[in-house]
C-alpha cells in the first residue's frame, strides 16, 4: 500500500529533515509513528500527500509514484488519503456539518447523498448532536472527532493522523484511539503519529520510531520506548 | 451548482466590496450605453440630412412666380440638376403644420405669409453642388441658401469627435473596472488563503478553487452591465419627449425596443469578457 525507498528531504539551507527513510506499510496495517518533536513525523505525512517533494528517493502510495505524479493528479491522490492534521485545519467560519461535507463537495456528489454520508460519519465518530455548531463551540476531543469525520468522509484507503491525541485528557485520548482502531478494523490502513506512550504500549501495534529524521526502530509489536 | 453557491456566499459575506465592484461596472456600462445612444442618434441625424435635397434655396417675399420659374429654368439649363422641387408658401405652411400638429400654440402664431417659398435641389454629381449654390446665391430674389453638405460634414466631424471621446472613456473605465475587480477578488483570495490551503490539502483541484472567483468577477460585471443599461435606458425614455420635439422631423423616435435588447445583449457579452479577464488576472496573481 505504501512504499518508501531511501527517501531524504532537505530544506533549502541544506539541513536534512529526513535521511534515507525506507519502509513498507501493508494494506490494513495500523502503524504508530513515534519520535520527539522535530524528528520528521509531520514531514513524512506531507510527503505522502505530495504537499512537498522528497529531495531523494521514491515514494509509492497505492498505484501512484508520488515523485512522478503529475500536478493535476494530486487532487485524486489526496481524495484517497484521509488525513487528520496536527492543527486540525477546521474552517472556523463553517459549521461542523459544512467542514465535514467539504471533501464531498469536491467530488460533485448530489446534496441528498452528501447529507446521508455526513450523517453516517457524524454518527460513527459520535458528534451527531454538534452538526450545526461552529468549531469554536466544541471541546478539544469533539474537534478531533470532527477532523476525523472529515478525513473519513470519502472512505479513504489510507488514514493518516498527526498527533490526534495531543492536548487531550487520557480518557478522551483513549476514545480517539478506539475510533482509529475501529476505522482500521474496517480495512483502512492507519498511520498515527504520536507522543502518547501509554496508548502505543497498550495497543501493541507496529511502531516506527524516528529520531533526527532517521528511522531508529521498526518493530511489529512495538512499544513507545526502545526496551 | 456548488460553485454558484460558494460564489454567492463570497458575495454575501462582503457586501461593501461587492457594492464597490458593481458600482464601478455600472458606471462603465452607463457610459457605454450613453455613447451607444449618441452613436445611434448621430448616425440617424446624418442619414436624415444626407437623404435631404442637397441645396435648399429660400426666396425673398418679393420674388414672383416668373422670377422663380426663370431661376428654375436657368438651373435646369446647366444640365447638372438631378431633381428640383418648388415648395410654395402654402406647402411650407402645410409642412410646418404637420411637424407641429401637437402644439396648437405654434400653429396659431404662423401663417403662410411669414414662411418663405423655396427650391429643393439635388445635383447629379456632388461636386457640382458648389457651382449650383453659387449660381443661386447670385439671384437677387434669394434670401438664404442652406447647403446640406456643410451640415452633414459638420455633424460628421462632431460625431467622430464624440466617438473618439466615447471610445477613450469606455476604454479608461473598462481598465479602472478591471483593476477594481482584480483588487476586490485579490482581497477575497487573501482573506480565504487558509480556506484555500485546506481545500487544496483535502483534494480540491486548482479549477475547483478558481471557479467561484471567476464566477464572482462575471457576476459583478453582469450586474453592473444590467444596472448601467437600466439607468441609461430609463433616462433616455424619460427625456425622449423633449428630444423628440427638439429633433422634430428627424425620424429617431420612438427608439425600437429591439435596439435596447441588442444593446443589453452586447453589454452582457462585454461584461462576461471583462469579468473573466479581471477575475482570471486576480486568480493568476493571487492564487499561486
Amino acid at each position: 500500500m505504501i512504499k518508501l525507498h531511501n527517501v531524504s528531504k532537505k530544506i533549502s539551507s541544506g539541513t536534512p529533515i529526513l535521511s534515507d527513510i525506507s519502509f513498507d506499510v501493508e494494506k490494513g496495517e495500523f502503524v504508530f509513528l513515534v519520535g520527539p518533536t522535530g524528528s520528521g513525523k509531520t514531514t513524512l505525512f506531507k510527503l505522502l500527500i505530495r504537499e512537498i517533494l522528497p529531495t531523494e528517493g521514491t515514494i509509492i502510495v497505492g498505484d501512484w509514484d508520488i515523485v512522478r505524479l503529475p500536478k493535476k493528479k494530486i487532487p485524486h491522490l489526496r481524495k484517497k488519503i484521509g488525513i487528520v492534521f496536527q492543527d486540525l485545519k477546521l474552517l472556523m467560519d463553517r459549521t461542523i456539518f459544512e467542514n465535514i461535507v467539504l471533501p464531498l463537495e469536491l467530488t460533485g456528489i448530489k446534496d441528498k447523498d452528501a447529507l446521508e454520508k455526513v450523517e453516517e460519519v457524524l454518527l460513527q465518530v459520535g458528534i451527531e448532536k454538534h452538526r450545526n455548531k461552529f468549531p469554536i463551540q466544541l471541546s478539544g476531543g469533539e474537534k478531533q472527532r470532527a477532523a476525523i469525520a472529515r478525513a473519513l468522509i470519502l472512505s479513504p484507503d489510507i488514514f493518516l493522523a498527526d498527533e490526534p491525541t495531543a492536548d487531550l485528557d487520557p480518557k478522551t485520548s483513549q476514545e480517539i484511539v478506539d475510533l482509529l482502531v475501529e476505522i482500521n478494523k474496517k480495512g483502512t490502513t492507519v498511520i498515527m503519529a504520536t507522543h502518547n506512550a501509554s496508548i502505543v504500549d497498550t495497543l501493541e501495534r507496529r511502531v516506527i520510531a524516528l529520531e533526527s529524521g532517521k528511522i531508529v526502530r521498526d518493530q511489529k509489536k512495538g512499544k513507545y520506548g526502545s526496551s | 451548482m456548488a460553485h454558484l453557491n460558494t460564489t454567492w456566499k463570497h458575495i454575501r459575506r462582503s457586501p461593501y466590496q461587492a457594492t464597490a465592484a458593481i458600482l464601478i461596472m455600472t458606471l462603465t456600462f452607463f457610459i457605454v450605453s450613453i455613447f451607444a445612444f449618441v452613436f445611434l442618434g448621430s448616425s440617424k441625424i446624418i442619414n436624415f440630412f444626407e437623404s435631404k435635397p442637397q441645396v435648399t434655396a429660400f426666396f425673398k417675399d418679393e420674388a414672383k412666380q416668373e422670377n422663380i420659374e426663370a431661376l428654375e429654368a436657368q438651373l435646369n439649363s446647366t444640365g447638372k440638376i438631378a431633381n428640383i422641387k418648388f415648395v410654395s408658401k402654402e406647402e411650407a405652411l402645410a409642412i410646418y403644420r404637420e411637424q407641429n400638429k401637437e402644439d396648437p400654440l405654434l400653429l396659431d402664431l404662423v401663417t403662410a405669409d411669414i414662411l418663405p417659398s423655396s427650391l429643393e435641389i439635388s445635383t447629379v454629381k456632388i461636386d457640382d453642388l458648389s457651382s449650383i449654390s453659387d449660381t443661386i446665391k447670385k439671384s437677387p430674389f434669394i434670401q438664404e441658401v442652406i447647403f446640406q453638405k456643410d451640415v452633414v460634414s459638420s455633424l460628421t466631424s462632431w460625431t467622430n469627435a464624440f466617438r473618439q471621446i466615447g471610445i477613450a472613456l469606455v476604454a479608461i473605465f473598462s481598465l479602472v473596472s478591471i483593476f477594481i475587480i482584480v483588487t476586490v477578488i485579490g482581497i477575497k483570495i487573501s482573506q480565504k488563503k487558509y480556506e484555500i490551503e485546506v481545500m487544496r490539502l483535502l483534494g480540491a483541484s486548482m479549477w475547483h478553487v478558481r471557479w467561484p472567483f471567476i464566477l464572482e468577477g462575471i457576476f459583478y460585471a453582469v450586474a453592473g452591465a444590467f444596472l448601467g443599461w437600466i439607468i441609461s435606458s430609463s433616462i433616455l425614455l424619460y427625456v425622449s419627449p423633449f428630444l423628440s420635439s427638439f429633433l422634430r422631423g428627424i425620424p429617431i423616435f420612438p427608439i425600437p425596443w429591439i435596439f435596447f435588447l441588442e444593446l443589453l445583449g452586447g453589454e452582457i457579452v462585454l461584461a462576461v469578457i471583462l469579468g473573466v479577464i479581471s477575475s482570471y488576472l486576480a486568480v493568476l496573481r493571487y492564487l499561486k
